[in-house]
């Protein structure tokens, strides 16, 4: 225990934390839509993400994008960035929709048939990544200089992880008034709420199962995009940790529940780096496991419950 | 004939729970179809809403064959369901769950909004409460609301009195009546018989996944046997 370490890191831990946490949050909104609707994990959802990272670090490779922008050239690229991020990102969830869950729902088959579905196809996906790119860490260029805006505390608030925490907040209140009040915001909530009666009142189910994979797809893309800003490299096997905590946030936050990702993902970056600042670092990912296994002995229907289905989004 | 079932079957795993029905409501009709507990009626309207699918056997719809056309597009052909149990959407505010009745339409929906409001003046003092928290009877109401919304030309209502008191019972049934003259095909599965069979022109009466009788509803209203096992007896006379 580093108590006095605790209190040393206090601002820069709670200002990672929240960066993170943001991140985590976007991450988390996949799982959280996706079960909303179809009551399954989408346990390849990590893999959605780490498409995202490669496709935008693939583009700035490719157009030999490598250092410092200013301007319109740093717009540009940003955008170029998220804009790849985003299309790999929404292309491998609908991917994943049509060829690993499609086929068993319409079969009939079981939760846990979706389940090993999509642990295969999360293999698949790395495999693919691993072997026809590479297994090494690639860079993703630093487009802006990471400069100091102001202090919190003995925290710096760098232009960066203001960019992150924006840009997350923006997306999440997008996505947000979609599904209050929007035509197709409505049709998941039916789905999620009763999928005969919304039969019944003319919704096509599997546009709106494919529609919700696509704005999960998105915001993953959008987190993924974010992640190489703020740690500047990726690989296969990315999406790995940051999936399991994206998770674990959309569980603590309520399953299902929009907001309560949001929640979660800001707990969860924050817990985690707390963690590491009482703990030492090498607990850092423990520290969420512990809250997650916490979390579902105690816990399972999260902090603000399972929404999409009952409360107003 | 607006809509036609010919001989149609259908299972739930390898249990039959339609043996071949048919029947046919034409344009104008109320169309009651009666039967005791799990007879296969409820089966029956998903079967024609297209959220059960038909192992054999037709459906027409307007001259045209929706066997296999997929349930959400019925909706805009203007086949309407009012589903057993109510249906409605918990988390959604009663203004919310009208809208998803419309959900396929273009337009304004206003003229819409004020003729279910002026159908059921409670509707309309509690439009922002969400439909998980509405009582029972306001849960009916907001069931036939909203699938008035569609603008339909067939009406499916599957048990609208279950659960009603008395009073709203033929509160429901004259508005039944009311949605039926201004133009609305109507097909009725009802436990309440009597006002069923009152109310509707044609019945049909099912016993365990066949079509038993067929007859205008007076008819069996006046029959003894019909009376006996569907009617409560003697007791029907009175009501
Ligand atoms: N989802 C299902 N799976 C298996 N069997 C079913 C299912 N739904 C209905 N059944 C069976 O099919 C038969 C017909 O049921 P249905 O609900 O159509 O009856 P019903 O006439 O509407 O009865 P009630 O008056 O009680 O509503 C019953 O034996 C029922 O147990
Ligand atoms: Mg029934």
């Amino acid at each position: 225990m580093h108590l006095h370490s605790f209190v040393t890191q206090f601002w820069p831990s709670t200002v990672d934390g929240v960066t993170l946490g943001s991140i985590y949050a976007l991450f988390a909104l996949g799982y959280t839509l996706v079960y909303g609707v179809l009551k399954l994990i989408n346990f390849a959802h990590s893999e959605v993400f780490m498409v995202g990272t490669m496709s935008a670090m693939w583009i700035m490779h490719f157009l030999n994008i490598s250092a410092i922008q200013s301007g319109f050239a740093l717009v540009g690229a940003l955008l170029l960035a998220a804009l790849f991020s985003m299309g790999g990102s929404a292309a491998t969830a609908l991917a994943l929709e049509r060829v690993a869950y499609r086929p068993l729902r319409r079969r009939g088959a079981s939760r846990l048939a979706a389940l090993i579905s999509a642990i295969g196809a999360s293999f698949v996906l790395q495999q693919v990544f691993e072997v026809y790119y590479s297994n090494q860490y690639s860079n993703f260029p630093r487009l802006f200089k990471h400069s100091t805006l102001f202090n919190i505390g003995s925290a710096q608030i760098t232009t960066d992880r203001v960019l992150i925490v924006v840009a997350a907040v923006v997306m999440m209140v997008a996505l947000e008034r979609t599904v209050a009040l929007t035509k197709l915001g409505r049709g998941i909530r039916a789905v999620a709420q009763d999928p005969e009666t919304a039969t019944l009142m003319g919704v096509n189910i599997d546009r709106t199962i494919m529609y919700t994979f696509l704005l999960g797809g998105i915001m993953a893309g959008v987190a993924a995009v974010l992640w190489n800003v703020r740690f500047e490299q990726t690989r296969f096997d990315i999406g790995f940790l940051p999936g399991i905590k994206a998770f674990t946030a959309a569980v603590l936050g309520g399953i299902g529940n929009i907001r309560g990702a949001l929640l979660g993902g800001l707990i969860i970056g924050l817990l985690e780096l707390y963690g590491a600042s009482v703990f030492g670092s090498q607990w850092r990912d423990t520290t969420v496991f512990v809250v997650l296994v916490l979390v579902l002995l105690f816990r399972p229907s999260g902090l603000l419950g399972e929404s999409l289905a009952r409360a107003r989004a | 004939m607006l809509l036609e079932v010919d001989d149609v079957h259908v299972f739930y795993g390898a249990v039959e729970a339609l043996k071949g029905i048919s029947l046919q409501v034409a344009k104008g009709e109320i169309v009651a179809l009666i039967g005791a507990n799990g007879a296969g009626k409820t089966t029956t309207l998903k079967m024609i809403s297209g959220v059960r699918p038909v192992k054999t056997g037709k459906v027409r719809f307007d001259g045209q064959d929706i066997t296999h056309m997929p349930g959400h597009k019925r909706v805009d052909l203007g086949l309407c369901q009012a589903p057993e149990g109510r249906g409605i959407f918990p988390g959604m505010t009663v203004v919310e769950n009208l809208e998803m009745g419309a959900f396929n339409r273009k337009g304004s929906l206003t003229e819409d909004f004020d003729r279910v409001y002026d159908l059921f003046p409670r509707l309309a003092e509690r439009r922002k409460q969400v439909g998980g928290t509405m009582s029972g009877g306001e849960q009916q109401m907001l069931a036939i609301g909203r699938a008035l919304m569609a603008r339909p030309e067939v009406l499916l209502l599957d048990e609208p009195s279950m659960g009603l008191a008395p009073k709203l019972v033929s509160q429901i049934f004259s508005i039944i009546r009311q949605i039926n003259a201004q133009g609305t095909t109507v097909l009725l599965v009802e436990q309440n018989a009597v006002q069923a069979l009152t109310l509707a022109h044609r019945a049909y009466v099912l016993e365990i996944g066949k079509i038993v009788r067929s007859a205008p509803a007076a008819d069996l209203l006046a029959d003894d046997s019909v009376r006996a096992a569907y009617l409560g007896g003697d007791l029907g006379a009175s009501a």
